[in-house]
């Protein structure tokens, strides 16, 4: 049988206080490089049995940009930024200038641009993280992945799999005030990060 | 129009012809099939993991190569498949984000495939087909009225094995 962490309402709920400004701060960021509002949800921070995680991002086989980053430090974890197709091609026309829809295809440059994106969203995360924490996490190097979603999510699922069968999931979805970009944010602390958190949220 | 049985990650299904049994979106995920041409009767098994005694133990042995195959072949032998006529294909082990120093975890996909040859071995199947490895996603199925194993992938083209 599988001892999994239980977490009562009040922590999720503080958990889901601190996804809130650590996905505010990142909402602001992305907002001051495009130049553009971005909206985003309240942040979802819940239990989710590991094979229902795709679903969240419109199914396994839907086509998503992956923005991978591992998360070093007292609680690390994995960031995984995930676009559909379509967004992370508007994104690059709005950053490297282009008109909408000229990007079709990602290549180096526009790769390029997008982990840094994905780098500069996890910095404004987890700084949000550390001043409500004091826990201090710092993000590696991003890798870029276009493919399915179930796919991509593999890689911070397998990880989690080794331990449960259930992955806390903080997750936030940003909109571009035109609707032309929707981002889902994932931070996924390691199982054995979980306690670390829970301890210093500091509530029961 | 036959019918389409989807299994989810760390899940199994078995079926007989004319079904297909699809899986949609594998990473390092590995799926693989079961099938007896005769009684056309197979399953598709989608692991996550290669082995259970290096994980906590778990509810689900399907997320598992080395408890998931015993598990799907005991089902599909009841459905009336016969042990000597089963032939085994699997796809999928890919490593989706390349990172300098590739942990572990990192190569999990050709862990996933090493350990799924090695029960299907234990257990005396033969592996007559295997497309495992690369860097991109995978939807594989099943068709259980011809045995082809498909395997769709978004830029790599679809193929059958």
């Amino acid at each position: 049988m599988s001892d999994e962490i239980k977490l009562s309402p009040a922590q999720l709920d503080a958990l889901r206080e601190i996804g809130n400004i650590g996905a505010g701060n990142s909402a602001t960021a992305l907002s001051q490089i495009i130049n553009r509002r971005i909206d985003m949800n309240v942040p979802r921070v819940s239990m989710v049995p590991l094979d229902q995680v795709p679903d969240l991002v419109g199914g396994p086989d839907a086509i998503v940009v992956g923005i991978f980053l591992r998360v070093y430090g007292k609680a690390p974890g994995n960031i995984l930024f995930l676009l559909p197709q379509k967004s992370a091609f508007y994104l690059v026309d709005t950053l490297m200038g282009k008109k909408h829809g000229e990007t079709e295809k990602l290549d180096y440059m526009d790769e390029s641009a997008l982990m840094e994106i994905g780098n500069i969203l996890s910095g404004a995360y987890l700084n949000a993280f550390y001043t409500f924490t004091q826990i201090s996490m710092l993000p590696s190097i991003p890798a870029l992945a276009m493919d399915m979603a179930g796919a991509i999510l593999n890689v911070v699922l397998v990880q989690l799999g080794q331990m449960g069968d259930q992955a806390l999931v903080m997750e936030t979805e940003f909109l571009a005030e035109d609707d032309g970009i929707n981002g889902h944010f994932f931070l996924v602390p390691d199982p054995g990060s979980l306690e670390t958190l829970i301890k210093a949220v500091g509530v029961e | 129009m036959a019918e389409l049985i989807r299994v989810g990650m760390a899940d199994y299904k078995v079926g007989r012809s004319p079904a297909t049994i699809i899986s949609y979106g594998l990473g390092s995920c590995i799926g693989i099939s079961l099938y007896d041409p005769q009684t056309k009767v197979g399953g598709l098994l989608h692991i996550m993991l290669p082995d259970s005694t290096q994980a906590r133990p778990s509810d689900n042995p399907a997320k598992f190569a080395d408890t998931g195959l015993p598990l799907m072949l005991k089902d599909v032998l009841a459905l009336g498949a016969v042990k000597s006529r089963l032939v085994a294909k699997m796809a999928g082990g890919a490593q989706m984000f390349a990172f300098a120093n590739a942990t572990d975890i990192m190569r999990v996909g050709a862990r996933n495939a090493e350990a799924a040859k090695k029960m299907l071995q234990q257990l005396g199947i033969k592996v007559i087909a295997e497309d495992t490895g690369g860097t991109y996603g995978r939807t594989v199925s099943i068709n259980l009225e011809t045995g082809m194993y498909k395997v769709k992938t978004i830029d790599k083209g679809e193929k059958e094995i």
